[in-house]
């Protein structure tokens, strides 16, 4: 049994079903973020002092970090583009380089975390910790859920351009959209946590 | 069945079309590098607080705009798109803002 | 009986490929075997619930006074010489209200009716998504589990309230720290079966089959999934926030200075318990609308189906509810009004609380004049749905007084609080629920339920209902405090009313007497109840185009709409309903 408009556009609302899943589901992580970025917004305005970012946190690596990000995602409109194009090839060429600067990001995360650990900044040592390690750890989290994907659609889930190679475009293009939606979290996170 | 579905979605996609995405994507990158430079220009200046916020939230929501408007292709979307959306950036501003209103210490009475 | 129409096919779907055991009850990707796996999950977790509220009563009741039999067998942790702990009411109080809004209404009303029903209702094969459909259920049913399981934490399950509010849950024992485990499994499901219900609702639409020719139903279903979706990520977040409390040490939550039982506790401070209380709101207003409109959706189908008339104001109806989705965001600190959160913000609140309160007027109104001038058909499902209409609007009405802040100083959290949300709940929602049972169990299993068995559900539900909910009121205007262990015993200004909690009391029981029919004829006429045709009710609506039951991709040929859905008593026509299926006349 078929679902119509998996891979196809309605006529009249011109997408197909992925499309429009994938942005409800961006809705819903936007409203997660936005809790906690609320809970930073009420803690800040309720605390007698609240801490530069740079007492605690490393702003050059984080820069680096945003410049990693912001690279992969460019990478990641490549690899659909190569999709759109035919170009298998180069598409698991962006897409490998996509996974490896997540990978990046994740490597400078985990030095930051070690040395906050090592001068002994932990979640309870106050609250700008706090909502420090809870934001950028949920946020990392995303970053592994995005690499888990786009390394499955690089390796096993790759098998659907040989048989249907629209739907697997519009795959690569949804999780795209995720991957984007964890670079533009991070655009916001940056300056909050780092520079304010 | 290969060569159709190739056909098919080529044809769906003008390669022109692509390429001048790609050529925006790129644009959208380097615009992103420089507005990061900018920011965190802004931050060693060690302007006065309220200053520095509104700057960075500005310069935060102009690259949030890029990536969103071209990266995630939404300067070209649908409608339905377009309106959920919307409903979602009019909910969060309540969640972002009403709890702090609550607070005694933020609204003055 | 109605005489099969030409457009109802009769054989099973072609490819009826053999999936096996597994694969075709337990995870199956059927849209409408996920809804009865929701439904029958659903019905039993409201057993469930209604037995822990049961236990409770007989402490209410008779605060202190051992509980014969049953007592002795929870042991010494919950009730030492069969006497029920202060701390054990609380585990009963907090799971009650947890399994009966997550595990058991919304569940079933949501998983259970609107996956059954919707694709078949707008004339689909199935859900958008028939994976993510499967994988929502086996994240519902894994939170179930933790939830029950957390009675058997050491220090018992959660105990601050279905609400959980900070610094008290906090601090709690472990079995917080389960519920909180927990309910990140159900937002999940939540999360899944939302984007499934609005991509199908939006995609998946028959031919002919536009937005405002699409039952009741899908319109309340298709509004409750845009508040799932929207609503819940905030408590995702508090949940997180409130886990790193308890786990990592964090004091989101904790304010400064905080002391407990006479020792100041070890914790950094500079939290704030009102942020708790705003990002579980957040959820929870919209969450009594997720509660109440597959509810409202139900009866609308079945009023239309059993006066033999079109629903009157069906798109007053329809822009009710859109209003009333989007309003509810933006209601939810009425649930705060005594936190000290000044005038302006107050005034906000109840501004937008009394606002809310239009769209559902009309939705009421419009099914009560829906009434005026039919041929009604006291059926099962009607008597349900005639039920919840002057109920839900008592539970409304008891709303307006906690909605205006000056009355809600007095009125929050006594028993008036109770009675209202009951109300709205019991014999509002549960009612609806029945009603939409009794009207589709036909549909899902080809037999009909006994009518007889039927009507003694009703009559001993909706007078029982009546006996535990009404003294609320009272109780509460009397200034009885909800959440209290022994009913309000050990209070000078409850003592005048303490006698209505033993007339709740043996109301709860007989009301769960009433179910025995319900239970009976559930599990009997599925096996042995009168086989029924495609469409026993004389219905409309697409789904009464199918078979029943339904095979596997639901319609042999995909129906097309042809008109709106509630053509009834439509003049000239052979007989009193024309289907929506049934291709124009030339």
């Amino acid at each position: 049994m078929d679902i119509p408009y998996t891979v196809a556009a309605r006529p009249d609302t011109g997408l197909n079903n992925g499309k429009i899943g994938i942005w409800l589901f961006l809705a819903s992580e936007v409203m997660l973020f936005g809790a906690l970025f609320a809970s930073y917004v009420m803690l800040r305005a309720g605390a007698t002092d609240w801490p530069p970012g740079a007492t605690y946190l490393n702003v050059p690596l984080a820069t680096l970090n945003t410049v990693v990000l912001i690279s992969s995602s460019v990478t990641m409109v490549l690899a659909w583009a190569s999709l759109v194009k035919g170009d298998f090839g180069r598409f698991r060429l962006f897409l490998g380089i996509t996974i490896l600067c997540g990978l990046g990001f994740l490597v400078v995360k985990f030095f930051e975390y070690s040395a906050k650990f090592h001068h002994e900044y932990f979640p309870s040592t106050n609250t700008f910790l706090a909502i420090y390690f809870t934001l950028t750890g949920l946020h990392g989290l995303h970053v592994i859920g995005g690499m888990a994907v786009n390394s499955w659609l690089w390796g096993p889930g790759s098998k659907m351009w040989k048989t249907d190679p629209a739907h697997f475009t519009n795959r690569v293009e949804n999780a795209g959209l995720f991957w984007h939606l964890v670079d533009l979290v991070w655009i916001f996170l940056f300056p909050v946590l780092y520079l304010l | 069945m290969n060569e159709e579905a190739h056909a098919d979605h080529a044809a769906t996609h003008g390669h022109a079309d692509v390429d001048r995405q790609v050529r925006g994507a790129i644009l959208v990158f380097l615009c992103l590098l420089v507005l990061t430079g900018f920011t965190v220009t802004a931050w060693r200046l060690h302007l006065p607080t309220h200053l520095a916020i509104t700057l960075a939230l500005l310069v935060a929501t102009v690259k949030g705009s890029l990536v969103a408007g071209w990266f995630m292709h939404l300067v070209s979307e649908r409608k339905l798109i377009y309106g959920v959306l919307a409903l979602t950036a009019v909910l969060f501003v309540p969640l972002l803002l009403f709890p702090v209103l609550t607070s005694s210490s933020a609204l003055h009475r | 009986m109605a005489q099969p129409t030409a457009a109802v096919p009769h054989h099973a779907a072609p490819e009826t490929h053999h999936l096996g055991f597994w694969r075709t009850y337990v995870f199956s990707t059927d849209h409408k075997t996920i809804g009865i796996q929701y439904a029958v999950t659903g019905l039993l977790f409201l057993l469930f619930g209604f037995s822990l509220m049961m236990l409770m009563r007989w402490q209410l009741a008779y605060p202190g006074r051992a509980l014969p039999l049953l007592g002795s067998l929870l042991g010494e942790a919950r009730m030492p010489a069969g006497i029920m702990l202060p701390e054990f009411y609380n585990q009963l109080g907090a799971m009650h209200g947890t399994i009966m809004v997550f595990l058991g209404v919304v569940p079933l009303a949501v998983g259970g009716f609107g996956n059954f029903v919707l694709p078949l209702q707008i004339g689909a094969p199935d859900m958008a998504f028939p994976r993510i459909n499967m994988a929502s259920y086996w994240c519902y049913l894994p939170g179930g589990v933790v939830m029950l399981l957390s009675f058997f934490a050491p220090g018992g399950s959660a105990q601050s309230g279905w609400t959980s509010y900070a610094p008290l849950a906090d601090i709690a024992t472990s079995g917080q720290t389960w519920w909180l485990f927990g309910m990140v499994f159900l937002i999940t499901s939540s999360l899944l079966g939302s984007i499934n219900f609005i991509v199908t609702t939006i995609q998946l639409r028959a031919p002919g089959l536009s937005f405002f020719r699409l039952p009741f139903f899908v319109w309340a279903q298709l509004v409750t999934s845009f508040l799932l979706l929207l609503a819940f990520p905030p408590l995702e977040g508090a949940a997180i926030l409130q886990l790193m409390d308890r786990l990592a040490g964090t004091s989101f939550f904790l304010p400064s200075g905080l002391v407990v039982s006479g020792q100041a506790l070890a914790a950094t401070g500079g939290g704030n318990p009102l942020l708790w209380q705003h990002l579980f709101w957040f959820l929870a207003h919209p969450e009594v609308y997720v509660l109440i409109l597959p509810a409202l959706g139900i009866v609308a189908e079945v009023v239309a189906n059993n006066t033999r008339k079109p629903l009157f104001g069906y798109r007053s109806m329809v822009y009710s509810v859109i209003f009333l989705g989007f309003m509810s965001f933006i209601v939810w600190a009425h649930h705060m009004f005594i936190t000290g959160m000044g005038t302006t913000m107050a005034t906000f609140f109840q501004t937008t609380t009394m606002i809310i309160s239009i769209p559902s007027v009309v939705v009421l109104t419009a099914l009560i004049i829906s009434l005026w001038g039919g041929s009604i058909r006291f059926t099962t499902p009607m008597l349900f749905a005639l039920g919840f209409l002057p109920m839900f609007g008592i539970g409304g009405l008891t709303g307006l007084p906690l909605g205006l802040a000056a009355t809600d100083v007095h009125l929050h959290d006594t028993y008036y609080v109770i009675g209202h949300f009951h109300y709205v709940v019991a014999p509002g929602t549960i009612f609806g629920l029945f009603a939409g049972v009794y009207y589709w169990f036909p549909k899902a299993t080809g037999r009909a339920m006994n009518e007889t068995l039927g009507r003694l559900h009703f009559w001993g539900s909706l007078v029982f209902m009546n006996v535990i909910f009404m003294p609320f009121f009272v109780m509460g205007l009397a200034g009885v405090s909800r959440r209290l262990y022994d009913g309000g015993a050990s209070y000078a200004h409850a003592q005048h009313v303490l006698q209505w909690n033993v007339v709740s009391s043996v109301g709860a029981w007989c009301l769960a007497l009433a179910q025995l029919p319900f239970i009976f004829n559930f599990f009997w006429s599925a096996f042995r109840g009168r086989r029924v045709e495609a469409n026993p009710w004389e219905a409309t609506t697409l789904e009464w185009a199918a078979p029943s039951p339904p095979p596997h991709g639901n319609f042999e040929t995909l129906p097309e709409a042809h008109r709106g859905p509630y053509e009834y008593s439509v003049p000239g026509a052979g007989r009193d309903f024309v289907p929506q299926w049934e291709a124009a006349r030339a």
